[in-house]
């Protein structure tokens, strides 16, 4: 096929490699600063099925760094924004977009139809649940993490190798590492790690040089010196992962925003008095509903627009769908603010039910 | 002995260098912590990790290198 032609011509793949790749599953936890560039390079090599989980939106500040998105895709869920520009890359391979938040509920299930993981996240939390789970399914874990001008680069659970908790077995305390959307990231970093990343990937897969398997990359972009650290297997710390298998589903979730934000239907939140109504759709998007007379703050601007939630009273945020709306719920149980519910149905749905409701009075 | 210790991530910004000779008579990684933590008492709370010349070592671990590394988790993606 010419699209694979400047791999297939390499003597070191050829047609068998390149159909190795075509063959291939890779499942990407999360579409952000790392994911872009892993999943652009994956989609461009032909690896045959991707798999995109991210429950998260594009707002303007991702634009920076995350090279997919474009303002066209802003306030869009990252999965299916991804999906969207990676199938215009490539249209001969399956893409499957998952427009949600990785649980310990879910995560085997989605990790046992994917052959190789990629973590592109970008807190401890989802990192442990990633490690653990691949242990437990026994994936391998193609792992980076960036801080400001740093990155790490390891490949986990490849060959019965070493896990991510074999080099930090347990998580910081909760903020005392803090992440790009805090502290600030020069945006060409998560672009050479995750470049990194996917070429750790298309190795596993074609079984070509050394796989960075036992080993930690660390790299500085402000000297351009790359360090590598040596990561011996704890079996301790395999077996506690392995022993918890049975318990794993039902484990809680670390951190108060990944528990799922309430939901409310259309009927029930009209029930309610003395309640705030929030449109988080970008400020284009129709039909408009004036007679609920909603605070409108775009969720690609709702974190810093928070002063504008009424805490006296109960919140009813709704957008074109009920994604962006569980999203926005999620921010304000992270920023601690409750009574919050996220409507299930979309614009176009609550507008049929105030016209139901004329019509019976 | 004179060692050189090197800080990454955020202990860089602490220490605000990413390497630096240290001098050094004890023998365990444990008392060359103690060493570094007299100068920087903030890293004390930090989370990382130590390496040896390149090989992860615990606080246990007799201080045999001359390059040891102190390296954090990074949260960021």
């Amino acid at each position: 096929m010419d699209r694979y032609n400047r791999h297939i011509i390499l003597s070191e793949i050829g047609q068998e490699g390149q159909n190795k790749i075509s063959n291939a599953k890779v499942l990407v936890v999360g579409a952000g600063g790392l994911g872009c560039p892993v999943l652009q390079y994956l989609t461009a090599a032909g690896v045959g099925t991707i798999g995109i989980i991210d429950f998260d939106i594009v707002s303007i500040s991702n634009l920076q760094r995350q090279v997919l998105f474009g303002i066209s895709f802003l306030g869009q869920n990252k999965a299916l924004a991804a999906k969207q520009r990676l199938q215009d890359l490539n249209n001969t391979i399956k893409i499957n977009a998952y427009p949600e938040k990785l649980t310990h509920k879910n995560a085997l299930t989605f990790f046992k139809n994917y052959d190789i993981i990629v973590d592109g996240t970008d807190n401890f939390a989802t990192r442990y649940l990633i490690n653990d789970a691949s242990v437990i399914i026994n994936k391998t874990l193609v792992y980076g993490g960036i801080y400001k001008f740093e990155g790490q680069v390891s490949v986990f659970n490849y060959q019965n190798g070493p896990s991510y908790r074999c080099l930090f077995p347990t998580p910081p305390k909760e903020g005392a590492i803090p992440n790009c959307s805090e502290i600030g990231v020069l945006g060409v970093l998560p672009g050479i790690i995750g470049s990194m990343q996917a070429n750790e990937v298309l190795k596993i897969i074609l079984g070509l040089g050394n796989v960075l398997s036992g080993k930690l990359l660390c790299f500085n972009a402000l000297t351009t010196q790359t360090t590598t650290l040596i990561v011996n297997k704890s079996e301790n710390e395999i077996n506690k992962i392995l022993s918890n298998r049975d318990s794993f589903q039902e484990t809680k979730e670390e951190f108060g925003c990944n528990f799922s934000p309430p939901e409310i239907s259309i009927e029930k939140a009209f029930q309610k008095s003395n309640v705030q109504f929030v449109d988080v759709r970008e400020h284009h998007e129709l039909p408009k509903i004036e007679a609920l007379n909603p605070t409108q703050i775009p969720l690609s601007e709702f974190e810093n627009n928070l002063d504008k939630i009424d805490l006296e009273k109960e919140k009813i945020i709704f957008c074109q769908v009920g994604i962006r709306s569980k999203t926005s719920v999620s921010i304000l149980q992270k920023h601690n603010i409750n009574n919050s519910y996220s409507v299930k149905e979309g614009a176009l749905e609550i507008v049929a039910y105030m016209k139901q409701l004329q019509k019976q009075y | 002995m004179k060692l050189t210790i090197k800080y990454f991530g955020l202990l860089a910004e602490i220490t605000k260098c990413n390497e630096e000779q240290i001098e050094f008579s004890g023998n365990l990684i444990v008392e060359l912590l103690d060493t570094i933590f007299l100068k920087y008492p903030t890293l004390k709370e930090k989370d990382f990790q130590i390496a040896q010349n390149q090989i992860l070592a615990t606080k246990e671990t007799e201080v045999l290198a001359t390059e040891i590394a102190l390296l954090p988790p990074f949260a960021g993606g």
